[in-house]
């Protein structure tokens, strides 16, 4: 038996987090995969703040944690009404076709 | 307990003020004008209820806010610049018919979370001020809803802004993990060389900021954004959370990062050089004037950097005078690009501007005297911005960063010389309507005298950006 200690956890959300960044950067196909993406960062960061919590017996990071899932669901909540109003314009949520400015 | 509630009074009234001209915009037909003018009070008065506070350091909600003087300051100047960049851009909104009623409130909200994130002495409410703050943006950003542009803008503004609230966080994270606190004080005490976790933390730290103030490598949205966004988003978007930043960037290298300097000096030296230079030769090319102020400002951040850089407390000062100038010269900028109007449309190439100092000598002259300052050309405000940032670099003997800040000086000179050439010395196409804006024409008319007139007594600004360091 593997005793799971810190350093598992701490490697879990590193893990995520690295999905996270991952999805955001490589995802060609569609704007809601990076809202996913995003969620699963805040989540990674959540998963290391009460692995720390919980080690540490303090109980400030369990606190940060639940305004942190506040956010994250304002944040989401935001980030799909721009993607909508965006639809409406394009008529596509294509990363691809998110490309009308350059220089 | 309610005595101390004093402390919080520009947050408390700030935030109130929010709710009630919330409802009264929901509930009165036809409300922007109404909205708008409450906006401007409630500002007004929060800067009086500002001035009006002792100029005590305190704390409350167990340290994790502070209200003193280096607060106070920032806040004060934010309110000032969002003052005249909604002022000055009334006419413009109206135009555009983006005159919704939630327009100013949604500034005011962003405020306040600028007011959060100045005053935090805490990594939650500093979060939580950063997001409110973000969070506000988002939707500015996006505001012209019809328009393909400014829902595209908005777009990448959420996103890339997004990631590096993650980045942020992830560090937030890691910091409070190795250092067992969340207060900024108890995690200065907690850091030092032999503990690499929380310098990885820091290095993410580091990123998130660098991306809300747009810095080199973490530029990529502010070009598109800025040109994407309307005029009136992008004035405030080019001065305001900069100016927010920018605050809580030298607060981060001030209270917890102050032992481990040397590890963070270096990433502030590489980001600073790699935005002068960007914001120098990437500007050349441009074509579209919002996106030439764009790579300008990203040039700007990387001289305030510069003085960031030396982690002395001369340095931070030298910044924050290059951020007050900073944010008068973009304010008059953006001002003289309201008056750029021609058959009720608004231009925004800079081959628009050709030969209008025939026609247009008084905004010809205002273009004149914003680009020599911003190209830093003495006796104007923006040459003495400069000065005391290289002054104060190489007082602590960073001569490369010196060398590289001067050479991309005159760099940067080029191109705002080369829109200056197209004012003056180019065959004129266009005529631009009669100007009716008054308040964009005052408020070019105020940044004009200022940056003219800093010379007399640049020493005002400096006794109180000196005061703020006293405690």
């Amino acid at each position: 038996m593997i005793e799971i200690g810190l350093g598992h956890y701490l490697s879990l959300g590193a893990i995520i987090f690295f999905l996270g960044v991952m999805g955001i950067f490589l995802n060609r196909k569609n704007v809601i995969v990076i809202l996913m993406s995003i969620e699963l960062i805040l989540l990674a960061v959540n998963i290391n703040l009460i692995s720390f919590s919980i080690f540490s017996g303090d109980i400030v990071g369990q606190i940060f944690t639940m305004l942190i899932l506040t956010v994250a669901a304002a944040e989401a909540a935001i980030g799909l009404a721009i993607i909508v109003i965006y639809y409406r314009n394009k008529g596509s949520i294509r990363v691809e076709d998110i490309h009308g400015m350059k220089g | 307990m309610i005595n101390n509630l004093n402390i919080l009074l520009p947050e408390i009234f700030l935030t109130l003020s929010i709710f009630v001209t919330l409802m009264l915009g929901v509930f009165t037909q036809k409300s922007f004008n109404l909205i708008f003018n409450l906006s401007s009070i409630i500002i007004l008065i929060t800067i009086v209820i500002i001035f009006n506070s002792s100029n005590i350091t305190e704390r409350i909600f167990l340290d994790s806010f502070i209200k003193d003087n280096f607060s106070s300051y920032f806040k004060v100047l934010i309110l000032f610049s969002s003052l005249f960049v909604l002022n000055s851009s009334k006419v413009f909104i109206i135009e555009s018919k983006i005159d919704k009623f939630e327009y100013p409130i949604i500034i005011l909200i962003s405020i306040l979370g600028m007011f959060f994130m100045v005053s935090s002495n805490d990594l939650i409410l500093f979060y939580l001020g950063l997001e409110l703050q973000s969070l506000a943006l988002y939707i500015l950003a996006s505001i012209d809803r019809d328009n393909l542009k400014s829902s595209e803008s908005g777009i990448k503004y959420f996103v890339l802004s997004a990631l590096s609230s993650g980045l942020l966080l992830y560090g937030c994270s890691l910091l409070y993990g190795f250092t067992g606190s969340t207060n900024f004080e108890l995690i200065a005490d907690k850091l030092n060389e032999e503990n690499k976790g929380a310098i990885f933390a820091m290095v993410f730290i580091l990123v998130g900021l660098a991306f809300k103030i747009s810095a080199v490598p973490f530029h990529m949205w502010t070009p598109d954004v800025y040109e994407g966004a309307p005029t009136s988003i992008t004035s405030f978007f080019a001065v305001v959370p900069k100016v927010a930043g920018l605050a809580v960037l030298i607060k981060f290298m001030f209270i917890p990062f102050v032992n481990i300097l040397l590890e963070w000096q270096s990433i502030i030296i590489f980001i600073s050089i790699a935005s002068m230079i960007l914001g120098a030769v990437a500007a050349i090319v441009q074509k579209n004037i919002k996106r030439l102020l764009a790579y300008s400002s990203i040039g700007h951040i990387g001289y305030a950097l510069a003085g960031v850089a030396t982690g002395a407390i001369s340095g931070y000062k030298s910044t924050i005078v290059y951020i007050t100038i900073y944010v008068v010269m973009n304010i008059g900028a953006f001002s003289c690009l309201y008056m750029m109007k021609k058959d009720g449309e608004y231009k925004e190439n800079i081959s628009d501007l050709s030969g209008i100092s025939k026609k247009h000598p008084i905004l010809a002259v205002s273009f004149l005297i914003i680009l020599f300052s911003l190209a830093g050309i003495p006796p104007l405000g923006g040459f003495f911005a400069k000065f005391y940032i290289f002054t104060s670099v190489i007082e602590h003997k960073m001569y490369t960063l010196a060398i590289i800040g001067l050479l991309t000086t005159v760099i940067s000179a080029f191109y705002y010389l080369k829109v200056i050439k197209t004012i003056y010395f180019e065959d004129n196409f266009v005529v631009f309507d009669p100007i009716k804006n008054k308040v964009a024409q005052t408020t070019v008319l105020i940044s004009c005298t200022f940056l003219i007139t800093f010379f007399l007594y640049p020493s005002l600004l400096n006794n109180i950006v000196s005061s703020l360091f006293l405690n």
